[in-house]
């Protein structure tokens, strides 16, 4: 739903020619078993791999448990299968440092006017890598801003497309709610004086880069629970295949006949069975997760945010700007009895045309569309406009003799019973009714008489109830927080289908309804841009800081929105989402598999102990080195053919738990339960036509 | 299968079933408290042994669980090596070897119950009463109390102790496993199983039996404490017979209506255990769920030992052998079967008893058909979950609901939840853990047996029938099942130091990762879901669908980790018998 004008940080195309030729050097590089380490699994197969090889050098001295060419056969796919998996992470890394590299690119270099201390007007020009928080710098028209900071005097409008890819250029102004600056983005206009608040190193930027790079990326608590898994599968396959030998000798002894099954037959079955699949594609899986919430705009500071964001249950929005458009407009004209709406509508629009808010341009545009009536110029007729003020509460014009005055109900009442007239019990009924619904009733007078009720509504966003059912389905609660009063709040909510409400907000009450929450054990996820949003970002499992928003916001939350845009946390959540149910996804489908390789591997590792065993080679494979081949070959192939599914992401749907577990539960766990079966079978004819085994 | 096998097989699990739900209530209601006024009696009593009562952590549960346990077994084994001087031993047995003595005291603690003597030739009633009659309900109570603190994990929402071991097993034992215990032994005198404190019976035959060495015209018939000692042997699911032929011998085991309460009675208390866990968490479904997925496995194993049994032995067919059943004859493969029993009643014995982790024959396993033998290993080997034993089959169904729900959670885009609990690595290591210990102890202390001399020699078979009597009994002692395969000679310092560290090292390796994991569960904050929730953001852990799940994860693990070996063996024997 959003564009992301930005193309620097889309993802490179799945299969980019420069990243491809990167990932396979790198892939050779992480051989090193230091690299190796860090992944129990794949390092399991590299000791493998090793074993196998020194096998096959026996083999070629004479010495060999098997024929050479297939101990040597075997090695090299194990190879494979290590050099695979290591692609498939090197390309994961990649594509994200591409991504940091357009960033890298921002980062300001060279000098900034650094102003001396307790002076206003005198500065030096500084190396920039030099700024320490606390230090004031002065930014003039074409600089970039060097430091991520808070501006302290002046204002000026900014272009954050570097950051945000949002071209129109914003104000940033010292004092409220927009005085934050981020390094490595352009004055336009005008001279501010920034106070750096990051030291360099420490900025925005760089921590984005640094996310985005894996400088820093740990493991994530799941990702620890299912390596924890994977670790502990692959203890069991060990043991299960290391007995193999004791119990093939003892057969062998006690059955006075066969021979022993080989060491490479058992070390085959060994790395077919540990989850190799999802083993090689875990790490790939996790920083291309990261680097989907890039893509997103939308910078996450820790890979624990991500996950955490798959896992919210509710989502607190703001109404303004998230649910709601940023304004109230003119919905309807409410006339009194006695007088016709195109009267009313005409006073309105008479009334407004001096309004340049955008609730006053929405009066003009409606009594444009429903009654055709031209905005008039005034001027030329000797009119005189009467401005909003706080005391009268009212704005209107005074033309031909007439006083035509809008304004809040109470404002107005007050208005004409000075003149004499005064409010119907109808007119009442209508002011009430209109407040009821959630709108604000605007009341229109000319002189003493009362013409009737112009509707203000608030505008729920197109689409956004649709998007509340889609929440609603994959079990997520959706609670509006706004200021208005209960009664205009329960309306929206309504219209806009939330689940929830909190009226009349204050920031007390967001954080307590936050620990309320989490009390209950529920993840909550919100949005947030103002100071005063700050303890309530820091005290939810996922927040998300709008860009626009103040540093203290940024600093408390653990994503930053570039786009701020409040309805992007649908989309965090199902990206988050969608790097857990690609991990569980591959997992089953590992799984899943070692059905089909024990079919493939037993009988032909045992065919000289127990010839009998060939009853179980169901998917008839030729002879025992092409059907051990084959499943080595397919374990370390499906590797390769499921890294683009690892990287994009397993296709996300806005199901409850129970339908997306059916639905992936079939797809790879009986597909992983299936595919291997004609995998290797087909493999095995192929060996077999070629004369390879 | 014929229809009185299937009638039968309902018949029981429905019958088990209906025992739950009562069975269920009144766990529940000891999870927590005792009715008054028991609650003051138990409170008298551990007030009068110095034991406050108060909540335990998981380190504390455990180490009075340890200790507890452990002077359980010293005093077991020096009960039994001072037997000679001690009183009620009418047969003047002497102390069994210290390697037998070591074997037994870990078996009985452990609610393995192996056995590698004879019981009536070489305990005296002492022992059997006080020693393993007693540990008998202790090793029972001592599940049911880890299954209670798991529980607690579960229902607990940011609590710091999962209850106090001393008092969960004084409330287990006195409130439950007594009265149902009285109960059943009294069924069993009734239905002629012995109960003195006689010497051995010598009794004329009634027709010589005339030998190559001679006429022999008497009998030996053992005496002593039967039907006290059998009750808790079933309830306790321990199983470990007073006589050498356990179940199978007339003494023990009488009449079909013993046979089938024995059977309930295994059964009884794991079944009830579920029933409970759905109580404590507050849905019953959930309870219902694991029930389910506990028969599933169940009902499938009966299924194939039952049809494997009555089809008999090819090699008999060949010879023109009538193995069909008929109204004279139960049919199919009655070697090692009691003929008062018949294939149906003992197979479904054979199903059960390995299923929950009894251990208790009333037939002999090494005469079962090579598939039924390889069925009744594997229910040992799934890891004594298929209603398992008392508690410990609880404890081991859950680590796979952890499992399973982790997996399956993952793939619905969220950290895996059970019960509104999250499955973080600090749950997730104990489950490993716990699942990960038995397959060890069982593989390697296969291989080490096969590979070497001490362990060979006590082989009767050769081959694939020896490995399975080997594997057989490895996957019995770390799975505290306790049954036998008979034919290996286990009563040799190399199996019984080898199968008291299996078993020892099967019960608690595997009960202090559980109560580890009830004491991280506890800390844990429980999601209440509203009930005004129409769509689950968890996975639902209450439906078929879970069932299913929990059903595969097991067999998956089971199979995945056990596949070679069984291949190795039963299936080697099953395709040589077939061939």
């Amino acid at each position: 739903m959003n564009a992301f004008p930005s193309t620097s940080r889309q993802p490179a195309a799945l299969f980019d020619r420069t990243l491809l030729r990167g990932a396979v050097r790198d892939a050779v590089i992480k051989l090193n078993p230091a690299a190796q380490w860090r992944n129990p699994v794949m390092f399991t197969v590299w000791l493998c791999a090793a074993l196998i090889s020194v096998l096959w050098l026996q083999a070629l001295a004479g010495q060999g448990e098997a024929p050479a060419g297939f101990i040597g056969a075997n090695a090299a796919w194990l190879w494979f299968t290590v050099l695979f998996a290591n692609f498939a992470e090197a390309l994961a890394e990649g594509r994200s440092k591409a991504q940091a590299a357009s960033l890298r690119s921002l980062q300001s270099r060279g000098n900034a006017r650094k102003l001396r201390a307790g002076d206003d007007t005198g500065w030096d020009s500084v190396d920039l890598t030099t700024l320490r928080v606390g230090d004031r710098v002065r930014v003039e028209a074409g600089d970039l801003v060097p430091c991520d900071g808070e501006v302290i005097e002046g204002a000026a409008s900014v272009d954050e497309s570097a950051i945000t890819g949002e071209s129109a250029p914003v104000i940033r102004e010292a004092g409220g709610d927009f005085s934050s600056v981020t390094g490595g983005t352009r004055v336009l206009s005008d001279c501010i004086v920034v106070r750096c608040t990051v030291n360099p190193g420490d900025s925005f930027l760089d921590r984005m880069i640094a996310m985005v790079e894996g400088a820093r990326r740990r493991r994530t608590p799941n990702e620890i629970a299912l390596t924890l898994l994977l670790v502990s599968l692959t203890l069991a396959f060990l043991m299960a295949t290391a007995t193999l030998l004791p119990f093939s000798l003892f057969a062998v002894e006690a059955g006075g006949q066969g021979s022993a099954v080989t060491v490479t037959a058992l070390v085959a079955l060994l790395v077919c069975l540990i989850p190799t699949t999802i083993g090689g594609l875990l790490s790939a899986i996790g920083v291309a997760g990261m680097s989907r919430m890039l893509a997103a705009n939308v910078i996450a500071t820790s890979g624990r945010a991500v996950e955490a964001a798959g896992d919210v249950d509710v989502l607190l929005l703001d109404k303004t700007g998230t649910i709601t458009l940023g304004n109230r407009q003119a919905a309807a004209f409410l006339p009194a009895p006695g007088v016709s709406e195109r009267e009313l509508a005409d006073a309105a629009q008479l009334a407004s045309l001096a309004d340049e808010t955008p609730e006053g341009r929405s009066i003009v545009v409606l009594a444009k569309q429903q009654f055709a009536l031209r905005e008039r110029q005034l001027l030329s007729h000797d009119a005189t406009f009467v401005p909003f003020t706080a005391q009268t509460r009212m704005s209107g014009v005074n033309w031909a003799g007439r006083q035509i005055r809008k304004g809040a109900a109470e404002a107005v009442r007050r208005h004409v019973e000075a003149l004499g007239g005064g409010f119907s019990p109808e007119l009442q009924r209508i002011v009430d009714d209109a407040a009821r619904r959630g709108s604000t009733p605007l009341v229109v007078a000319d002189g003493a008489q009362v013409l009737g009720v112009v509707e203000l509504k608030d505008i729920v966003k197109g689409g956004i109830r649709e998007r509340f059912g889609e929440l609603r389905r994959m079990g997520i609660r959706t609670v509006m927080i706004t200021g208005d009063n209960r009664l205009t709040a329960a309306a929206i909510a309504a219209e806009a289908g939330v689940d929830d409400v909190l009226a009349e907000a204050t920031p007390e009450a967001k954080l307590a309804l936050i620990r309320r929450y989490q009390a209950e054990g529920r993840m909550v996820a919100m949005t947030g841009d103002g100071t005063n949003d700050a303890p309530a970002l820091a005290q939810a499992d996922v927040a998300v800081a709008m860009n626009s928003g103040t540093q203290a916001a940024k600093e408390a939350g653990n994503m930053v929105d570039l786009d701020s845009n409040p309805t992007k946390l649908i989309e965090v959540v199902e990206i988050g989402k969608q790097m857990l149910m690609t991990r569980g996804a591959l997992t089953t489908f590992s799984l899943s598999n070692d059905v089909a390789k024990y079919f493939a591997i037993l009988p032909a590792a045992f065919a000289a102990t127990y010839p009998q065993l060939g009853a179980l080679n169901v998917m008839q494979l030729a002879s025992g080195e092409s059907a051990i081949l084959s499943a080595v070959i397919f374990n370390a192939l499906i590797i390769v053919a499921l890294i683009p599914l690892a990287l994009r992401g397993v296709r996300y749907r806005p199901l409850g738990a129970a339908a997306l577990l059916r639905r992936n539960g079939l797809v790879y766990g009986l597909g992983g339960l299936l595919l291997p079966f004609a995998g290797i079978k087909l493999i095995d004819l192929a060996l077999t036509a070629l004369h390879l085994a | 299968m014929t229809t009185q096998m299937w009638m039968l097989l309902a018949t029981f699990v429905l019958a088990v079933w209906l025992i739950a739900v009562p069975l269920g209530r009144v766990l529940a209601l000891l999870v927590e408290r005792a009715p008054q006024p028991l609650a003051g009696v138990e409170r008298r009593l551990l007030r009068a042994c110095g034991v406050s009562g108060a909540e335990q952590d998981w380190r504390g549960y455990a180490g009075a669980l340890l200790l507890f346990n452990l002077a359980g077994a010293l005093f077991l084994y020096a009960l039994q090596q001072l037997q000679p001087v001690l009183p009620l031993n009418p047969q003047h047995f002497a102390a069994p070897t210290w390697d037998s003595a070591l074997n037994t005291a870990v078996s009985f603690v452990t609610n393995t119950n192996w056995q590698g003597y004879a019981g009536e030739t070489t305990m005296s009633h002492l022992t059997q009463m006080l020693g393993l009659t007693v540990q008998n309900f202790l090793s029972a109570a001592t599940g049911i109390a880890v299954a209670f603190a798991l529980m607690r994990g579960f229902a607990r929402s940011a609590a710091a102790g999962i209850g106090n071991f001393w008092v969960d097993v004084v409330r287990i034992t006195l409130w439950l496993l007594l009265p149902l215990s009285v109960l059943l032994a009294l069924a069993f005198a009734a239905q002629g199983v012995i109960q003195n404190l006689s010497p051995d019976l010598t009794v004329a035959l009634l027709e010589p039996l005339h030998t190559d060495a001679g006429v022999v015209g008497s009998q030996t018939l053992a005496m002593g404490p039967v039907a006290s000692q059998e009750a808790i042997k079933m309830l306790g699911t321990n199983g470990g017979g007073f006589m050498n032929a356990n179940s199978a011998h007339p003494f023990e085991n009488p009449t079909a209506w013993t046979n089938v309460l024995q059977m309930l009675a295994i059964f009884a208390i794991p079944a009830g255990l579920c029933m409970a866990f759905g109580r404590v968490v507050g849905d019953r479904r959930q309870g219902w769920a694991l029930l389910a997925a506990m028969t599933v496995l169940f009902v499938a194993a009966v299924a194939v030992i039952l049809t494997q049994e009555q089809a008999g032995n090819p090699h008999f067919a060949a010879l023109g052998v009538d193995q069909a059943a008929s109204a004279l004859q139960a049919g199919g493969n009655m070697e090692g079967k009691e003929v008062r029993f018949g294939i149906a009643a003992s197979a479904l014995f054979a199903a059960v008893t390995t299923a929950a982790s009894c251990g208790a024959v009333n037939a002999m396993h090494a005469s079962l058909m090579p598939l039924s033998g390889g069925v009744a290993l594997l229910l040992m080997q799934l890891g004594e979950v298929v209603f398992g034993g008392v508690g410990s089959g609880l404890y081991g169904m859950l680590l796979f609901a952890l499992l399973a729900v982790f997996v399956a959670g993952l793939m619905t885009g969220r950290t895996p939840e059970y019960l509104g609990k999250k499955i973080s690595p600090a749950e997730m290591k104990p489950v490993v853990i716990a699942i990960l210990v038995t397959p060890l102890l069982v593989l390697l202390g296969t291989a080490i047996a096969v590979g070497s001399e001490a362990g060979r020699a006590g082989l009767l078979n050769a081959g694939a029938a020896g490995f399975t009597e080997v594997l057989y009994a490895f996957s019995s002692a770390a799975n505290n099942n306790g049954s036998a395969f008979a034919g290996l000679s286990a009563n040799t310092p190399f199996y019984n130091c080898a199968l008291a560290l299996a078993m020892a090292l099967g019960r608690f390796a595997v009960i202090v990762p559980v109560l580890a994991l009830a004491g991280t569960l506890a800390g844990r904050i429980r999601a209440t879901r509203a009930a005004t929730d129409s769509v689950s953001a968890a996975l639902p852990t209450h439906g078929p669908m879970f069932v299913v799940l929990l059903v595969l994860t097991v067999l998956l693990v089971g199979a995945l980790t056990y596949l070679p070996a069984l291949a190795l063996g039963p299936l080697v024997e099953h395709i040589n018998l077939i061939r």
